[in-house]
This record gives C-alpha cells, structure tokens and sequence, in this order.
C-alpha cells in the first residue's frame, strides 16, 4: 500500500507546483486591480460585512460608468476575520500575488496597525477604514483613512459640554483598545474645554453590572457622565444609570450609534447624548447640508443593490473608494502619482464629511463630521 | 455606607448569575464525573431562545421560559447522544475535550441563527429598582436570586429523597457496579445531560434581562460559573450558591475599593489560592475523590 501511494503524492505536489506557478496573474493592461481587506466575518463583522459590500457596489457604479481612464476596476477582497494575523497575510498576497496598486481596508484598528508597515515598504496607497487615530498620527506617506478619529468625537462631546455649561464629568470606558483610545483623547482634551474629569473608571466587555464603577463615579459628583465603549456594555451602562437614579447627563460615544443601541437599552436609553456620523440622521439633515445629496444617493444605492438597511459603517469603505478612483484618474496606475493625487485631495464630499488631505493632515475630516443627537422616543433629535 | 451597600447589591446580582451557573456544572459533575465546558453555550442558548420566543414569536413569559429550557434540554439530549455517548475510550480528558469543541460549535450554530448582534430582552416585571438606604437593587436580581433558591432546593430534594436522584449519584461513583445493580447507567448519563442543560438553559433565560444575550456571552459566563463552583467545591450544590455569591460580592468590593481594571483578576486570584489552600473547594469534603 504505502509504496502505491508515493508516486500519486508526487504527481499531486507537482501538480500543485504547477497550478500555482502559472495561477500567478498576468499583469493585465485593462484593469487597475484594488484590493480590499475586510474583516467580513467574526467579532467585527458589523464593520467588514457593510464595507465588503459598498466597496463592491462603487466598483460596479465606477465600471458602469466607463471605468477609469477607460480602464475597468477590479476588486480583490479577502476576509480577515477582525484578526492581525490573518490581515497580514492577506496584504502579503495583495502585493506578491495578486499585484493590486492600491488597498482599501481593513476594518478594524488593530488590523490596520499590523498591515501598515507592509503598505509602506511595498509603496503602495492604503486607505484604512478605521477609527484609530494611531494609523494616520504620526503621518506615514503611504497611510489614509476615512473614517472619523476618536479626537472628533471627543471634541464633539466637549463642545457640547461647555455649552450646556458642565464643568465636570466622570468617565467610564470598555477596557479595550476602543475604550483605551477614547480614555486617552477625553483626558488629554478636557483642559482646553474647561472641564475638569473627577473620576476615571473601566468595565469588561462582557460585564453585566457596571453599578460599583457608577456608584464611585456617583460619589465624586461629576455634572455629566461619559461612557465610552460598543454594544452591549454601554446598554448595561445606560441601564445602571436609571437604576442608581443618577439625574446627571449621560455621554455615549459613536461606537453606539446605532438603533441596536436603542433596542437593547429600551427605556433606559431615553435622554442619551451621543455623536454620530450624519448617516444615521440623514433624513433629519437640512437640505442646505453639503452632505444631504451625497448621503441621499448612498443609502439609496445601497438599499437597492442588497435591500439591506444601511449602517452607518459601510460609508469608510464606500468614500474610500470614491477617493480612490479620483487619485486614480491620469495616475496611469502609478503608485507614487496616485499618493500624491490622494494628498492633494480637496473638498471631497463623502458619506462620513468632507475630506481635505494634505501633507500633515491623512485623515482629513473636521469636527463638522460629527453631529450631536439626544434619543428621543426611541428615535434621534438632532440637537444644538 | 450607601456605597458598600451598593456594592454587595451588585455583588447579590452578580453572584446570583455566577450561581446559577455553577450550579449546572456542580449538578452535572455530580452525576457523571464530567465538567461540561460548554455549559456557558448552553446558557446563551436560554438566553437567545428567550429572545426568540418572548419578544419575536410573542408567547407569554412562562410558556417562553419553558419552550427555551427546553430547548436546551433537548439540545443538551442530542450532545450527549452524538457526541458524548459515541465515544469508544470514554477517558474523562477526552470527553472534556469534546465539550470543548461542542462549545466552539455551539457558539458558531447560535451566530448563523441569531446574528452577532447583542439581543435585549425587558425585565419579568416592569417594576421601579427598589431604593434600600439609598442603595439601589433590581428586582430581576430577585427574580434570578428566588429561582436558584428553588433550583438548588429542588436538586437536593432530588438527590436526596428520589431513588433516581440516588440512582445517578451510583451511576457517578462507579458506573460499572451501578449498572451490576440494575441501573441503566446509559440512561442516567443522559437524564443528567438533559437536566444540566435544561438547567442551564434556565440560567440564561432568567439572566437575560441583566446581561443582554449574544452568541458569544457564554464564555465568559461558563468561565465565571466555573470558578464560582470550583470555589464552592464542585459537586456540591450549596458550594455553588456560596461560590457564586462570594466570587459576586468580591468582584464588586474589588471594584469599589480597589480598581476597576482587577475585576477579572480578583476572581481568578482568588480561585487559585482556594485551589492552593482549599483544593475540594469550600463546600467540598477532603474525601470527595471517587473512582
């Protein structure tokens, strides 16, 4: 037996040398190849399934059009699964194998982080579709992102704050990298909106009582609150908050900023402040907003083309590659001129704000990106 | 005083949830020698059933609390009769293992089912947190707290006094001799894996309101049931509700007293010293090892 099958175990593995020396694609003159690293499915699906999606849906609007410069866009999208590993891997197949001038993705902070130095030894343009403000400070050449950093957010807050004259605030955040950046960003911020953080606590993500961290948050009398984590801890939060009768306003970030946080919260989520990109109150947006068309057209897309309704995530991804496609516009596929192009993008308006690039600046959002909202009726209210 | 009240409030309903948990892990320990690794998927079964039957097919709470705990018993029927019961070597490391993959199935069956969003279910009753000294407390951390009484009690009862109960205890403490005697060993392996289960399902049905249920919450919460019966003494049902309370107030006072970001440490701290000081666990007698 054993020595019947040595000879079929060669032929397979010769036969797979060869599939794969000639499964290398050709460069091809037609196309510009994009590639795309999502975290699709796993624990951060919520962010990789929409933006797998509006990634593909501009594509196939840019190739209806006529392609680029008369070349067609291809998509070459791989799962990451929110994990680092399995995200680097595949940039080292979308610059090795698949020869993409350009990387859209991932999803996720942590992933972002661990591809960076990849996108960068190749040169090749990577716009990230994550919230970390790490990935684009300090500015590597190469590195952009589109989604809105923690530092709008929390400058959001802040303003809103000093206007409604609060002096001083209690923070509570998820102790993970979500939690820990907007920890850093709300204590290095408060100086310059006069306010003053008097108690500074954490809960697990997988808590189901935060009322201990609230009751010391309680006893240091703060004039508002700040909760800063995702699904499902600020809920808890929100609950714990109406348990202890706590009269004081509370602060959700935009990592709940979704009508999941609504439904798991129910009543408890009633009076909640939180900032939010415009997707999720497009439909309370002034016409005069600059944003209004951009925004009317995506959630209409995208209804259409999965009659899936819209998330407020899939917007990085769906603006990441509008940009794209301009930087690659007489770029001749050229990495170097399509950085540049992206560098000296101005005023492009997205989904998630207005992008204006420049040499210092990769992220390219202003606070304007950001609207507050208070839940009102289990719905959002636009507030000043 | 108003905070240290809080405090061992949020340790009641903590402690509570760790309880009802360790419970289904001392219960089915005691039954088969077995530590069942998925017993926190099980509990987000209830969970998520509730979720299913309550709020989308919109059946009245206790016919819902029945149909989720019973769906996990008959989930806990099909584990034990396809994967646990074909095992050809049953060695106890084995097995454990099996659970353990069970569980990674579990958790991947309930995402494909449920989503991976978190789900929120309301309280049993709609009733204002009662104000004690200032001190808060939710009365679904009463419902929680009366339902283990019962659960607990009715174990004992069980255990005790029903010549099945007695019966499946022989079952543990030697199989082979049990079945010499005329106990249908098989069947008694898989009474226990239906009541576990069953039970744990229960656990997340009514823990559901407090915790928000996902596919992924029963991991933690079986790691957290488990410490809390390993406090206890595993096998021991009392060990468990003690277990679970003192893992639950110590959490909160850690919390409170000393920093936020040792919550989780407290717990397995204090687990390893038990295990160093007291390795039978609290409740647990020295001569508890069986053959």
């Amino acid at each position: 037996m054993k020595i019947e099958k040595k000879p079929v175990f060669i032929a397979v593995a010769v036969l797979v040398c060869i599939a794969m020396i000639f499964s290398t694609p050709a460069w091809s003159k037609d196309t510009y190849k994009i590639g795309g690293i999502f975290s699709v499915t796993g624990r951060a699906s919520f962010l990789g399934d929409p933006e797998k999606r509006s990634m593909e849906m501009a594509v196939k609007t840019i190739n209806d059009n006529g392609g680029i410069d008369g070349k067609m866009l291809e998509a070459v999208i791989y799962d990451t699964e929110g994990d680092p590993t399995k995200a680097v891997m595949s940039i080292s197949k979308l610059i090795s194998r698949d020869r993409v001038i350009a990387i859209i993705g991932p999803s996720t902070t942590p992933t972002t982080l661990a591809v960076m130095p990849f996108a960068q030894k190749a040169k090749i343009p990577l716009i990230s579709c994550a919230a970390g403000n790490k990935i684009t400070q300090p500015v590597n050449p190469y590195i952009f992102k589109t989604a809105q950093s923690d530092v709008l957010a929390v400058a959001a807050i802040y303003k809103h704050m000093q206007d409604k004259g609060i002096k001083s605030a209690g923070i509570l955040t998820v102790s993970n990298s979500f939690g820990e950046s907007g920890r850093q960003q709300l204590e290095k911020q408060a100086k310059n909106f006069g306010i003053n953080i008097v108690k500074v606590e954490s809960f697990g993500a997988k808590d189901t009582d935060m009322t201990p961290q609230l009751t010391k948050i309680r006893s240091a009398k703060p004039d508002a609150v700040v909760c800063w984590g995702t699904n499902p801890g600020p809920a808890v939060v929100a609950k714990n908050v109406k348990q202890l009768k706590m009269d004081i306003p509370l602060y959700q970030s935009h990592g709940v900023a979704s009508p999941k946080f609504i439904d798991l919260a129910k009543d408890a989520a009633e009076g909640i402040i939180l900032p939010t990109g415009k997707i999720l109150v497009a439909d309370l947006l002034q016409d005069a907003d600059v944003q209004k068309k951009v925004l009317d057209k995506y959630i209409d897309e995208y209804k259409k083309s999965y009659n899936l309704s819209v998330s407020g995530f899939g917007g990085y991804a769906y603006d990441a590659m509008n940009i794209l496609a301009k930087a690659l516009k007489g770029s001749d596929g050229d990495t170097k001129k399509i950085r540049d192009a992206l560098e000296n993008l101005k005023n492009h308006v997205g989904v998630s704000g207005v992008f204006s690039y420049s040499k210092e600046e990769h992220n390219g959002l202003g606070p304007d990106a950001f609207v507050i909202v208070r839940i009102k009726n289990s719905g959002w209210e636009l507030v000043k | 005083m108003e905070e240290l009240l809080q405090y061992l409030f949020s340790g009641i309903t903590n402690g509570a949830i760790y309880a009802v948990i360790a419970l289904g892990f001392s219960m089915l320990y005691n039954a088969t020698d077995l530590i069942n690794f998925a017993h926190g998927e099980f509990v987000m079964l209830g969970g998520l059933g509730l979720v299913t039957f309550w709020t989308v097919f919109n059946l009245p709470l206790p016919v819902a609390f029945i149909l989720a705990a019973g769906m996990g018993g008959f989930a806990g029927f099909l584990f034990e009769r396809l994967a646990i019961r074909t095992v050809s070597k049953p060695q106890p490391i084995v097995l454990v293992i099996i659970t353990v993959g069970a569980s990674i199935f579990l958790r991947g069956a309930a995402m494909l089912v449920w989503g991976k969003d978190a789900h929120g279910v309301p309280d049993f009753s709609s009733h204002e947190p009662i104000d004690i000294f200032g001190a808060t407390l939710l009365v679904q951390s009463l419902w929680i707290l009366g339902i283990v009484l019962i659960m607990v009690a009715g174990l004992h009862f069980f255990y005790n006094r029903t010549l099945t109960g007695k019966a499946m205890q022989a079952c543990a403490i030697n199989k082979r001799a049990a079945w010499l005697t005329g106990i249908p060993a098989n069947k008694m392996v898989l009474l226990a894996f239906i009541i576990s289960t069953s039970l744990g399902a229960a656990a997340g049905v009514i823990i559901a309101p407090v915790t928000m249920c996902s596919y992924d919450m029963g991991t933690m919460l079986g790691l957290k049931g488990f410490c809390a019966a390993m406090l206890g003494g595993l096998g021991s049902l009392w060990g468990a509700l003690i277990g679970g309370f003192l893992l639950g107030s110590l959490e909160s006072l850690g919390v409170g007293f000393f920093s936020s970001g040792l919550k989780d440490a407290i717990a397995f701290i204090l687990l390893l010293l038990i295990l160093y000081i007291r390795p039978q666990g609290i409740m647990g007698t020295a001569d508890s090892k069986r053959f």
